[in-house]
């Protein structure tokens, strides 16, 4: 059963088109990071798997049910952006009230706030709280219940780098109790290493989802290598302009290293090469990171798009 | 059940947490006191004059105040909630906009219905062992009526500031709207209709207009507790209208409860199509 599923998902609101028949899934045990600029329809993909709105065209199916169903929602775990609670409660009263709507035990309360690091701060009014802490309480709210499905958005704003580190291990641990977890973001360094797949939304269509390494055959971006000669940059040179696929590869000279950008299927076989001529002191290899294959999707409006992306 | 429960748990807790309920009750037995006491002062005469004359001067007093108490409690339980930015988060919850709007409901009517309860109940105990010869029994059908339709007038301006709550997007907006309402009823519903009442000439259906009184929460409540209290040759202004209802005080207490059911039904339908 798939923790939710769009299928042919269109949303309308007044004349815009902000969805575009979006077919995505998730399923048990995953996390897939969903990417676009603002106003992409990541938010607006969000709201209709938690049954917040009504899909114009296509369907939403959550945890073999349907969208919104209370039944089902006892099941999702969801962070908003700038997660807002109320100020003059403390952070262990409003989980509780969270924790009773959700019919979870409240033993969870003061375990989840150890867990997201808030133990000392669980009687303190939430007005007192740092975005840091206010975001981590919404964290502890979105894991109430054990959820199957836990749906992030933005979840590492305000987090200061450990906190973000802890919180990608949370997310694996509970991946691999089977849970399925979207990340919803526009910032993208340092998640890669702590998602399944990707999903890359822009203007509401899905431009591409996949795990990394087929997105990056998809978008067929060239792999960089950092060449340390080891007589004559010149000499280096020479060997690659010799190397079978030589010819469009592009190269440039930076701090001494030679830089040359070369298609994924060329890469080896000019490696070989390479280390063969024993001209090579020493090599670095680059592959495109997933913000260069988000930028390569979104296209070349990705930088007015991703004014907003801070 | 569980999740009004929980809904109305929170709310009755922000009232007792923010001292709302207290001071409420407080004003409302000093009030009571006071008037009790001090309500025949303008005829030269200090001390307790009779529970009929205390209950209407009580109820005099009430429309003004518990309208308005009632819409400032209740006029940002939804629009609160969404510019606060707690209102998408609750509707990902297993719980569905009705439970949280009666769950709303029956936080906000029990505190306004304890404020009242405390608050008048006091004044009435002290009324009964302070002042001799009052006849108890008398005085406790005539307290628990006030304190009963009082608070259903408290619950009919609370389900009316829900259906502002529920259309509008800003919490100021959301304030001007619950002054107008109470305005309309308070200040302006009268007028208008002693307005038509003179205007008219007697022209005016006479059958129907001692109706439009059912028009107005506050008249109904003041129909309860006035009419049945004092004589009516007593009454002033459109109230005199009251004596030509061909309704009991059985059906004043049935439009008074249709009064909160009726908007508070309207704010659910409302709410149910509101975009979040």
């Amino acid at each position: 059963m798939s923790c939710f599923r769009l299928e042919n998902v269109s949303y309308r609101y007044d004349r815009a088109l902000v969805l575009n028949g979006v077919d995505l899934r998730l399923e048990p045990g995953e996390i897939l990071g969903l990417f676009g600029h603002n106003g992409a329809g990541k938010t607006t993909s969000i709201k209709l798997i938690l049954g917040l709105m009504t899909p114009s065209q296509g369907k939403v199916s959550v945890l073999g049910g349907e969208a919104g169903d209370p039944k089902i929602s006892q099941y999702i775990g969801y962070l908003p952006e700038n997660v807002m609670f109320y100020p003059q409660l403390t952070g262990r009263e409003i989980l509780a009230h969270f924790a009773r709507l959700k019919g979870a035990s409240l033993r969870q309360v003061p375990e989840l706030l150890g867990q997201v690091g808030l133990d000392d701060a669980m009687d303190a009014r939430v007005k007192t709280y740092s975005k840091g802490m206010r975001q981590r309480l919404g964290l502890a709210q979105a894991l109430l219940g054990k959820p199957r499905l836990l749906m992030l958005d933005e979840p590492t704003v305000g987090l200061d780098p450990i906190a973000t580190a802890d919180l990608y291990r949370l997310l694996r641990t509970l991946r691999d109790d089977g849970t399925g977890v979207v990340l919803c973001s526009h910032v993208l360094p340092g998640v890669e290493p702590y998602i399944d797949r990707a999903a890359i939304l822009t203007d509401g269509s899905l431009k591409a989802a996949g795990d990394l390494a087929s997105l990056r055959r998809q978008a067929n971006m060239p792999t960089t290598l950092s060449i340390e000669p080891e007589n004559t940059v010149a000499a280096l040179e020479a060997v690659v302009n010799n190397a079978p696929a030589s010819a469009g590869l592009m190269m440039h000279q930076a701090n001494g290293r030679l830089r040359v950008d070369v298609r994924p299927a060329e890469k080896m076989e000019l490696v070989k090469a390479l280390v063969a001529s024993g001209e090579v002191r020493d090599l670095g290899i680059y592959e495109p990171t997933l913000e260069d294959v988000y930028v390569h999707f979104i296209g070349s409006g990705g930088l007015a798009h991703r004014g907003g992306a801070q | 059940m569980n999740s009004i429960w929980t809904i109305a748990r929170k709310e009755l807790s922000d009232s007792l947490r923010n001292r709302w309920l207290i001071a409420i009750a407080l004003v409302f037995a000093t009030l009571a006191v006071g008037i009790a006491w001090f309500g025949a002062a303008a005829s030269g005469q200090v001390g307790y004059a009779s529970t009929p004359a205390t209950i209407a001067s009580l109820a005099s007093l009430g429309i003004f105040l518990i309208p308005l108490i009632a819409l400032l409690l209740a006029y940002d339980a939804i629009v609160g909630e969404e510019e606060g930015g707690t209102l998408l988060l609750l509707m990902t919850y297993p719980l569905s906009r009705g439970q949280l709007l009666f769950g709303k409901f029956l936080g906000h009517g029990l505190t306004l219905a304890l404020a009242t309860l405390i608050g008048f109940g006091v004044a009435g105990v002290a009324i009964a062992l302070l002042v001799e010869d009052v006849a108890v029994g008398a005085l406790t059908v005539a307290m628990l009526r006030f304190i009963i339709s009082t608070t259903l007038l408290g619950w009919s301006f609370i389900a009316l500031a829900y259906v502002v709550s529920v259309r509008v997007s800003e919490k100021p907006i959301a304030a001007g709207l619950a002054l107008a309402i109470w305005f309309f009823f308070v200040l302006v519903f009268d007028l208008l209709l002693l307005g038509t009442l003179v205007a008219s000439q007697g022209e005016f259906n006479p059958e129907l207009l001692p109706w439009l009184l059912l028009l107005n929460p506050t008249d109904i409540y003041r129909l309860l507790n006035i009419v049945t209290f004092s004589d009516s040759t007593q009454l002033s202004g459109v109230l005199s209208l009251g004596s030509d209802l061909p309704i009991g005080p059985s059906g004043l207490w049935l439009a008074l409860i249709l009064w909160f059911v009726i908007p508070l039904a309207g704010a659910w339908a409302l709410f149910r199509g509101r975009r979040i």
